[in-house]
């Protein structure tokens, strides 16, 4: 019997500039994947390119990529289709406002759902058949507890990645028999730029620790998955709350 | 620009300032802080590893770097690599041994970041032989007080580079440096280990050793008085060719603040004693990997609360070659007949001046140690200054809480060019620590 050397693959992380998509990088490369870094701040990008590759001796590319510019998700995805490696994909891009911010600016609600929900469908619709056809490979897609659940403070990035949730279910189903895996991680607070000087976060999690968290949770096929785990037990508690009980909480 | 109210302290936690911090994780963040400013001061902290406040400005804002953790570029032909200002030491040496190389200075802990050790001009075992991390920079990138970012190198800006190296954040941020590295055989040093009676078997000792072996350092029991006064263990490092299987670091963490009581003259005198009975008569060879030679401390995460809630001075002083025995005997008799210094003092041969203006190496004798933070203290800090400047020598920044300011401005004598670089680059004073407030570093009155 003859050993055939592993396949090389290919992940692609979408969101790459920030911190969870660094250290995801980095340990996706430890493990001999190659990397494509897709996000808007290219130069900052190329000196995680450089810094990875370094580290671990694999192929990093920088690829830009804004996920609101969805007429140039086609083009972005054919491209993806051309590398010789087969992909798996981390999609981790999001954009989170105050809400009371984004009801008194409707440019700053629009830009919400158009990255976290829309900007996501519109990409991962151009990828599904790539990853159909390559007959293999795991999607992971870094959501939130607050896609779990509208909340007084936060219903609006809430709604956007409570619908991209929904989504990936419905793509998980399509992608399934194809042999691909959608894992669905719905975080809780994480240390990043995202949050970093805001009031009230607790059990806050590092970067680290989520982007390992990812990469073990897609290994397994996990379908859903909560990260930090205790979140489940905390979102469960929320969730189980009446709606006329609910109403009258601002949390 | 969102900031988070922290309260920041040095390693030795005898202060605390309330800072406005800000995280960056890119470079165009860190100038985007400098460009807002405005009036407030700024000032970077990185691995917060210095024990006083010249990391933290009270009421300022806090620029930690330890999200800007990249390695940018390695060139084994030329022996150099390129990184970002928050990268540790462990994390660095942890990519170059495996390679075959070292940084070519590396302070006691792996705790300290590429920006800290060039903004204090750091010295590690080796310094007789390999001088100070500043000699081995080769340029840096410098984010200004106008928001650019300028590169800097000894030869297109050299009042500007030997203003920075060791010039405990006062020009601006390092956001990028390239370091000359060391070759490095294995990830293991052959060690030697010797019991010195005494401090003047520890000067022939070290007359003997300091231009044979790569690394060398002393550790002396500081409460040792009259006939044993300065004895303690000699240590001397070569790289050794072949290296020892990696093992997973074993690490324990201090959980809380100990009550300070458990640290008295009893029970340090204990461990010295201890200390210095390990190593047999006749001395002892060993294989150490790098990082337990270099990081012995670093196993015990915060070992700082050992000192309890209020803290710990540390003291570091260099006395020059000439007339520096008698200094480190003065200084050693002052602290012995206190019996207020706790662990292992450190003793070592410098090998020459850094590169900066406010570079503390100088040919001579160093000497380190720990002082718990209770009455008295102040006092003998004072005494200890005096007897520094009374031979010529000079205090660490890196070390500092206490200094007076006239001492300080004795002890640099570069003090004036460093001020006319500031004047220059950064007039309106952005860039400021309370350090350098208290040593009025950038001049009278700033
Ligand atoms: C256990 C222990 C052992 C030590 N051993 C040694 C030793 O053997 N030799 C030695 O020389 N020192 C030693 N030190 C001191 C230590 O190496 C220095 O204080 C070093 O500067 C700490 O680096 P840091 O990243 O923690 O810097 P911080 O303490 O965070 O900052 C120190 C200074 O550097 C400035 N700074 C930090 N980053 C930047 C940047 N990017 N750009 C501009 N300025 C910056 C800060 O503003 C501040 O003035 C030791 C300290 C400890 C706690
Ligand atoms: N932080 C938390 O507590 C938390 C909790 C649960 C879930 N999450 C989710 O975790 C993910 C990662 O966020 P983070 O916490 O790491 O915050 P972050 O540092 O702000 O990262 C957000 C990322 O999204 C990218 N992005 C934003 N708009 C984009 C656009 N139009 N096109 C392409 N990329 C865009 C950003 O890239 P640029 O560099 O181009 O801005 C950045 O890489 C997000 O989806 C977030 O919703 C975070």
């Amino acid at each position: 019997m003859s050993e055939t050397a592993p396949q090389k693959r290919t992940w692609l992380v979408l969101g790459a500039s920030s911190s969870v998509g660094r250290a995801f990088a980095r340990l996706a490369a430890r493990q001999g994947a190659d990397i494509v870094l897709a996000g808007r701040d290219t130069d900052d990008l190329n000196r995680t390119a450089a810094d990875v590759a370094l580290r671990a001796g694999v192929f990093v590319d920088v690829v830009a990529f804004d996920a609101e510019d969805f007429d140039s998700h086609a083009d972005f995805a054919a491209d993806c289709a051309r590398r010789d490696t087969a992909i798996d994909v981390f999609l981790l891009f999001g954009a989170m406002h105050e809400q009371d911010a984004t009801d008194e600016d409707f440019d700053l609600a629009r830009q919400t759902v158009n990255v976290n929900y829309l900007g996501a469908v519109s990409i991962l619709d151009r990828l599904a058949p790539i990853l159909e056809k390559q007959g293999d490979g795991r999607l992971v897609v870094l959501s939130s507890v607050a896609g779990d659940r509208g909340r007084r403070k936060n219903y609006l990035y809430g709604s956007a990645k409570g619908a991209l949730n929904l989504y990936l279910q419905g793509l998980r189903a399509r992608l399934f028999p194809a042999g691909v895996s959608v894992t669905t991680v719905k975080a809780g607070f994480l240390d990043t730029d995202m949050t970093f000087g805001l009031p009230g976060l607790f059990l806050v999690a590092s970067p680290e620790a989520c982007a390992a968290a990812c990469l073990r949770l897609s290994d397994k096929g996990r379908e859903t998955a909560y990260f930090p785990n205790f979140w489940f037990l905390i979102m469960t508690i929320i969730k189980s709350i009446p709606e006329p009980i609910f109403k009258r909480l601002s949390i | 620009m969102r900031f988070k109210q922290l309260e920041l302290s040095g390693w030795g936690r005898t202060t605390a300032a309330a800072v406005s911090a800000y995280r960056p994780e890119r470079i165009s963040a860190a100038a985007d802080l400098v460009r807002a400013a405005g009036a407030e001061n700024v000032v970077a902290y990185g691995g917060g590893r210095s024990y006083g406040d010249s990391a933290v400005r009270t009421g300022g804002a806090a620029l930690l770097t330890e999200r800007l953790d990249r390695i940018l570029a390695f060139d084994e032909t030329e022996q150099v690599v390129v990184c970002e200002p928050g990268i540790t030491v462990a994390d660095m040496q942890a990519f170059l041994v495996p390679r075959g190389y070292s940084l070519p200075a590396v302070p006691g802990t792996g705790f300290a970041t590429v920006g800290g050790i060039v903004a204090n001009d750091v010295h590690g075992k080796n310094h007789d032989r390999h001088g100070s991390i500043g000699d081995h920079v080769c340029w840096f990138d410098l984010l200004m007080a106008d928001g650019t970012v300028k590169q800097v190198a000894p030869d297109n800006d050299g009042d500007l580079f030997a203003a920075t190296i060791g010039g405990v954040g006062l020009t601006g941020i390092i956001v990028t440096v390239c370091i000359k590295v060391l070759p490095m055989p294995s990830n293991a040093v052959q060690v030697t280990e010797m019991r010195v009676r005494d401090l003047d078997h520890f000067f022939e000792l070290f007359a003997e050793h300091r231009d044979r072996a790569t690394y060398s350092v002393g550790w002396i029991d500081a409460l040792a008085r009259g006939a044993k006064l300065g004895r303690g263990v000699l240590e001397l490092a070569d790289p050794s060719p072949a290296g020892i299987p990696d093992k997973a670091p074993r690490r324990l963490r201090v959980p809380f603040d100990m009550p300070g009581i458990l640290l008295n003259r009893l029970t340090m005198s204990a461990f010295n004693e201890v200390y210095y009975r390990r190593v047999p008569d006749g001395g002892e060879v060993s294989k150490k990997s790098l990082t337990a030679f270099f990081h012995p401390l670093d196993a015990l995460h915060d070992w700082n609360r050992l000192y309890g809630r209020a803290g710990f001075h540390q003291f570091q002083c260099v006395v020059p070659e000439e007339g520096g025995a008698s200094g480190i005997r003065s200084l050693l008799e002052e602290i012995s007949a206190s019996g207020s210094a706790s662990f292992l003092a450190v003793l070592k041969t410098m090998g020459g001046e850094g590169r900066g203006h406010l570079s503390f190496p100088v040919r001579g004798y160093t000497l380190a140690l720990d002082f718990p933070a209770r009455a008295g203290v102040t006092d003998l800090l004072q005494r200890l200054e005096d007897i520094t400047l009374d031979y010529g020598g000079r205090i660490y920044l890196a070390k500092d809480s206490m200094m007076s300011e006239a001492g300080f401005a004795r002890m640099y004598p570069a003090l004036r060019e460093f001020r006319a670089v500031l004047e220059h680059v950064d007039p309106k004073g952005l860039f400021m620590s309370d350090q350098a407030l208290r040593l009025g570093i950038r001049g009278p009155g700033r």
